[in-house]
């Protein structure tokens, strides 16, 4: 997951497909047409770049990005200080729960940032509480306050 | 928004992703028993509440060559954060930037903001760029780098359909 890829992995259609799909698709019939046309290949071939493009680490996902506030749960930021000896242990009981979104492991000596995404907001404190039960370790919680907007990309 | 069970079957049906085809939304359809207008009609609607951020990738920032993720972490005057946060969020290498309570005594900072670059030495750069920015309204900062993507799966829908 770490490793870079080679700069020859990726042609010039693939970072355009890269850079163009994070900013979303039409919901209509045919979602690839636009782009397909912009890149000057069929819209089959916009598919098979992404399935590949997923296959060799590229992209980690393709499909809506939900957002738990709009549809009346939460989200929320949690931490963990992890003793290095059991890290493997811990990371597979954290990652074991569906309503862990994404884990990062990060150097600090809290060592584990997850995300908890719940349908309600209650489900937030019910599933640190059980991954608390669980590990015997502490869970920090760092809902948000404030979002600033961004409109970030990661250039391909 | 309240999201009704056929809502809620869309959104579990591609939690893990769009099937990949030319027309994806016929094929989710077809998956469901739904006609391709109402699969549509109904992710637009969810799209429009904001239910559904969008349809679309999520890069692999260490394959694209951004290796170095460092969160960077600030303790912040809370007269001012609000100000500065926004500030921050508007810098155009900052990926995130968000507000959170402190965990004292275990964590005294109140602005999380995501970094990113091709080396440690880059992010660095960046990093001191926003203490320039925060100045003296800052007392104190740290910057988390990730090691490792533990899990990266997206919201799931829990329960039945």
């Amino acid at each position: 997951m770490r490793t870079t890829l080679s700069a020859e992995a990726l042609d010039a259609t693939d970072r355009l497909l890269i850079n163009r799909l994070q900013d979303g698709l039409p919901l209509v019939h045919a979602p690839f047409a636009p782009i397909a046309h912009e890149a000057g290949i069929p819209e089959a071939d916009v598919v098979s770049r992404i399935a590949r493009l997923r296959e060799i680490g590229a992209i980690t996902r393709f499909g809506p990005f939900l957002d738990a506030e709009a549809m009346g749960g939460a989200f929320c930021l949690c931490a963990m200080a992890v003793p290095p000896e059991r890290f493997e242990e811990v990371m597979t009981l954290v990652n074991a729960h569906p309503e862990v979104a994404h884990n990062y492991e990060r150097q600090h000596r809290l060592n584990m940032w997850f995300v908890l995404a719940c349908e309600r907001p209650d489900q937030i404190a019910e599933a640190a509480a059980r991954i608390e039960g669980e590990t015997g370790l502490k869970v920090l919680r760092f809902p948000k306050r404030h979002e600033f907007f961004i409109g970030f990309r990661v250039e391909a | 928004m309240i999201l009704d069970a056929t809502d809620r079957r869309i959104l579990k049906a591609t939690a893990s992703g769009l099937p990949l085809t030319p027309h994806p939304f016929e094929e989710v359809g077809r998956w469901l028993f739904l006609p391709e207008n109402e699969v549509i009609a109904r992710m637009q609607v969810m799209q429009d509440e904001g239910v559904i951020r969008r349809v679309a990738v999520a890069p692999n920032h260490y394959a694209l060559g951004l290796a170095a993720n460092g969160m960077s972490v600030w303790d912040l005057d809370d007269a001012q954060a609000e100000v500065l946060g926004a500030q921050v969020g508007a810098l155009p290498f900052v990926s995130h930037c968000y507000l959170r309570p402190r965990a004292l005594p275990d964590w005294p900072y109140n602005l999380f903001a995501m970094l990113h670059g091709q080396s440690r030495d880059e992010v660095e750069a960046k990093r001191a760029e926003v203490a320039a920015l925060l100045g003296p309204a800052c007392r104190a900062s740290d910057i988390l780098y990730s090691t490792r993507i533990l899990k990266k799966s997206g919201m799931r829908l829990s329960g039945e359909g």
